[in-house]
């Protein structure tokens, strides 16, 4: 695998690096100092002058200028590097599910770090305190908190907070002190590290960095509560530990040990709940603002993202100018401002923004562990067997203690509380990451002496839980045989849901009890009628039901189309619904277009599944929202209808009922049938579906057809009368192998009948029918058919 | 002092939970022995809820209050009322396999008889129909045709899970409680269908 990175890099490249490390100095210091890189660029400078052929006056042909574009370019390399690790990665299925990413991405830095170390090259000042906080990391907290699934978030939220919040400052305090005793033991030549300082080093290394793990508990489909314990962890204790690192190091400023009296340990406390508690409250603030601005951006939609982006972001500095938690500040904007954004903001524009949002957050961190891998490989390491050994285990034990008595106290008022198995999974997934390394390095040296064993240790605890737990945690769910969860996207499952919570919350109200249902509830009600009339675009109440409904929809739709089921000209315009002749079979391209029409013009459907992957976006076919299908629909129908033709062609058929109804059991060789497809009206029943009403060859199509007209005609001006048809669709296509093939591929789908009553058409039209109205035009599809051959099944029966 | 349905393992309430019910009981009834439909308009944030309908009906269900296969009592007494919040008892950890899975179906049939509401012992598609608009009648913009297509889809998608493969003859007439259990085999009711407060002896009424 890292030998196709290695072909990657082009032979070009590979010479220029080779010959700009070969001519510069090298040092092996990682103190950035801006002047020793200065020198070494006057140096390397003198250097290529001094290589090229004239001394001095000629002008030289060919020259190097490696210094101009060392950091831009080396940094380019590197995340490029980590990229196509990536793929490589991915294209061996297995690995996801094996290991969490992170591993993959401290190898690809070990590997950089040691080629930069090998050839004594100096690497690039990419990391500082001011780049890793102002750059580095905001985009990794505003995707964790833009791809949060808000529901099962805050019903677990007091679990979460409890667990986030008293279990970063449980296992900071308790590692630092155990090491602080530790320290104390003269054998281990460690007494000049202070307890302030192994207090930092407690908080530091408390940061837990769980997100890698997610993605194998996804693969392993934990059940909900647990990813979200996991998830929520991850999202807070980034805040927690630089808060808690923060007011840490403004101690140790206050040079001495005993001048710190009770007096600021209270203020640090005070400052720990006004940082935690400002952050957000500023973050809620700002996703209010930027929700309320992308309400008027409608007619320049290029800039959405940038709103999204430049508020986020702002949240974040304004939150650390007023020295309050950035962190939790753009966490808060992005969950505050992600519903309300989401509805407004054009289609395209929100793709951009999930995309760019993983993109950044995706590059941040891999610079971070490449950065991490390059300081592995180095020559700034302090080993101390005691420190290192002590904390390592320190980690485990205290995160031990923490996850066993939280939860013991927060499963007497949980419901439905963690098992044992639970708890020891999440003990089990502490993984550390980025955010400690990062905080490690970035201690200032003057402050903390033994900076250097700081690192290492927080180096071997990373690559340890990394590795060993990141790689046995899969496994390891597996044989705990965690409870797994059941969800699967279905209209029944939503609907009972809802019912549910409904049923639930009413039942409350009449034991007149308050519950978090409740709070749910009035949060919903406040929501619609005040928050969404003044954030949102042209309130339209989104159902989830109904979302959930359409987006299945659409993706049967566009299934059905890759399946050659519908003709592509037949989609795109409504003009051309005219009889197909000799329709070809689907192109990619055609199937391209279908979907970008289907894209461009729908609006989107809020998803509501909870799958959160750190490094990838969720594949989605198209989710749109059918509000725009119907008015197209509408339009079409009335179009065609006003020209005379039947029913359009250009409309998706009936998706999911295609699906649900049978079809005779004709043999399909027998069948030289034309394939139709009768649409899922409004009242949805009869769905033919499928090819059951095949049809035999040109001849007859051509009477057939008129027929068709003149009895389709008729429910059609029904339909109009009863309502507006929700899902429309119709399809005809007289070529022969694509009837037989989809013949066959019908028949290999054979629905239950649904039995459907539908009052509305029993009005009128053919009253010798026994089904309803769009079982009517199949039930006259069949009497002709009948005619013609001996076949089955009227599709419906009238109850 | 505990109270307990002989059909069933559900019902031990405990003794501060039967006074606190009770209290409220009292409260709803306006001191009377039983309540009738018409207190329930006492309950003012219940007006808001879109299957308020459903809800008041399912206390005088006769099926729910196990009195008889169908029908509506006119009036419950605080045994009935006891009964009816009997279901929404969260599971208790210490039952055994045998009293979770009783439990669960005692709370299907419960959801079930939400939805049959002629009760014949089948959900046709008229009653799901009516669930869904009842469900979305909270919400303005989504029109009639909308809700009957939903509940079309929804309808298809239970056949499918319920009869699997089924004869061109066959008619799909309804679902009935076999089937639905079969559609909820995979989901945890007993995680979704339980009222905090029955645990809880803490929670001070709010009226």
């Amino acid at each position: 695998m890292f030998f196709q990175i290695f072909v990657a890099f082009s032979p070009w490249n590979w010479l220029l690096l080779l010959v700009a490390l070969k001519y510069s100095d090298a040092s092996s210091d990682l103190n950035f100092a801006n002047s020793t890189a200065q020198q070494w660029n006057g140096n390397s400078n003198a250097r290529f002058a001094a290589a090229s052929t004239e001394p001095g006056e000629r002008i030289s042909v060919f020259s190097l200028d490696y210094d101009y574009v060392q950091i831009p370019y080396e940094v380019t390399l590197w995340i490029l590097l980590a990229s196509l690790a990536k793929i490589g990665f991915h294209l061996y299925h297995k690995l996801p599910g094996l290991m969490p990413e992170s591993c993959l991405l401290i190898i690809v830095g070990v590997l950089v770090g040691s080629i930069i170390f090998g050839t004594d090259h100096k690497s690039p000042p990419v990391m500082d305190s001011s780049i890793y906080f102002l750059y580095l990391l905001p985009p990794i907290i505003l995707e964790g908190g833009y791809f949060m699934p808000t529901r099962p978030f805050f019903e677990n939220f007091g679990s979460i907070l409890w667990w986030a919040g008293l279990g970063a400052l449980i296992n900071a305090f308790g590692i630092g002190f155990s090491l602080y005793l530790i320290c104390q033991i003269k054998a281990f030549g460690l007494s000049d590290v202070n307890l302030l300082q192994n207090l930092l080093f407690g908080s530091l290394i408390s940061a837990v960095d769980p997100v890698a793990v997610l993605a194998v508990f996804e693969e392993a489909r934990v059940n909900e509560p647990l990813y979200m314990m996991i998830f929520g962890e991850a999202l807070l204790n980034d805040g927690i530990s630089v808060v808690l690192y923060n007011i840490l190091i403004a101690f140790t400023k206050m040079h001495k040990f005993e001048d710190i009296e009770p007096v600021d340990i209270l203020a640090g406390c005070a400052r720990f709940i006004i940082v935690g508690l400002g952050g957000v409250f500023f973050g809620i603030i700002f996703g209010f603002i930027s929700a309320f601005i992308t309400r008027f951006t409608q007619n320049i939609s290029a800039i959405e993202p940038l709103i999204v982006f430049m508020f986020s972001y702002l949240s974040y500095l304004v939150a650390e100018t007023l020295y309050l938690s950035g962190i939790l500040a753009i966490t808060a904007c992005a969950v505050t401002m992600k519903k309300y954004v989401e509805e407004n903001v054009s289609q395209t524009s929100y793709t951009t923004i999930k995309y760019f949002m993983k993109m950044l957050s995706s590059v941040s961190e891999t610079l971070i562990f490449i950065f991490m891998g390059v300081s592995t490989v180095g020559k700034n390491h302090e080993w101390n067997w005691a420190f290192v050994c002590f904390t390592l285990v320190f980690c485990q034990i205290w995160r031990a203690i923490s996850v066993f008595t939280l939860f013991y106290v927060s499963n007497q008022f949980r419901t439905f509380p963690f098992s044992i198995k639970d708890q020891c999974i999440i003990f089990y997934s502490g993984v550390r990451g980025a955010g400690s390394f990062s905080l490690a390095f970035l201690l200032p040296l003057s402050l903390y002496p033994r900076k250097k064993m700081f690192v290492t240790a927080t180096l071997v605890v990373i690559y340890f839980t990394v590795f060993i737990q990141g790689i046995t945690i899969g496994p390891l769910v597996r044989y705990l045989d965690v409870k797994k969860t059941n969800k699967k996207e279905s209209i029944n499952e939503e609907l009972h849901i809802r019912l549910m919570d409904h049923l639930k919350a009413g039942i409350e109200d009449v034991c007149g009890q308050w519950s978090h249902y409740q709070v749910r509830d009035k949060f919903k009600k406040f929501d619609h009628r005040y928050l969404r009339k003044i954030l949102i675009r042209s309130n339209q109440p989104k159902s989830s039901i109904v979302s959930l409904y359409k987006k299945l929809e659409m993706k049967q739709a566009v299934e059905m189309v890759e399946m050659g089921i519908l003709s592509s000209t037949a989609f795109l315009t409504p003009h051309q619904a005219q009889r197909i002749q000799g329709t070809k079979r689907l192109s990619p391209e055609d199937v391209e277009s279908m979907r970008e029409i289907l894209t461009h013009n729908m609006y989107q459907v809020r998803q509501r599944t909870l799958s959160y992957n750190k490094y990838s976006l969720k594949l989605q076919s198209s989710e749109k929202q059918a509000k725009e299908i119907l008015i197209r629909r509408q339009n079409t129908l009335r179009e065609s209808m006003r020209k005379g033709h039947s029913l359009p062609w250009g409309k998706p058929a009936g998706t999911k009922n295609i699906r649900y109804l049978s079809f005779p059991y004709s043999n399909p060789q027998s069948a030289r049938r034309d394939v139709r497809f009768g649409e899922f009206t409004g009242d949805g029943s009869s769905e033919s579906g499928s090819p059951s009403t095949m049809f035999n060859t040109h001849s007859r199509t051509g009477s057939l057809q008129e027929r068709w007209l003149t009895q389709e005609t008729i429910p059609m001006k029904s339909l109009h009368k009863g309502g507006k048809p929700f899902n429309f669709g119709y399809q005809r296509s007289p070529s022969q192998e694509e009837h037989t093939g989809r013949v066959r591929r019908a028949a290999l789908r054979p629905k239950p009948l649904f039995h459907a009553v539908n009052e509305e058409y029993e009005s009128g039209e053919e009253s010798e029918e026994e089904v309803s109205p769009v079982g009517s035009r199949w039930t006259t599809e069949h009497r002709n058919v009948k005619e013609h051959h001996k076949s089955h099944s009227p599709l419906l029966q009238r109850k | 002092m505990a109270f307990a349905d002989v059909d069933g393992p559900l019902v031990i309430f405990s003794s501060d939970q039967i006074e606190q019910l009770h209290r409220r009981f009292k409260q709803l009834s306006g001191d009377q022995p039983t309540i009738r439909k018409e207190n329930f308009n006492n309950v003012p944030d219940l007006e808001l809820n879109p299957i308020r309908s459903k809800i008041i009906r399912a206390f005088f269900d006769n099926r729910n209050l196990r009195k008889g296969p169908s029908g509506l009592a006119d009036e419950i007494n605080f045994e009935d009322f006891l009964t009816i919040m009997s279901y929404f008892r969260p599971i208790d950890i210490s039952m055994d396999e045998e009293q979770v899975q009783l439990c669960r179906k005692e709370k299907l049939r419960f959801l079930f008889h939400m939805y049959d509401s002629d009760s014949d012992g089948r959900i046709t598609l008229e009653e799901y129909r009516n669930v869904v608009e009842e469900l979305l009648s909270g919400n303005p913009h989504i029109e009639k045709e909308s809700a009957r297509s939903i509940a079309d889809g929804a309808m298809m998608e239970a056949a499918s899970v319920c009869v699997g493969q089924m004869e061109p003859d066959q008619v799909y007439e309804g679902i009935t409680f076999e089937d639905f259990l079969k559609i909820w085999q995979g989901i945890d009711i007993e995680t979704k269908m339980h009222v905090r407060f029955l645990n809880m002896e803490t929670i001070a009424l709010c009226h």
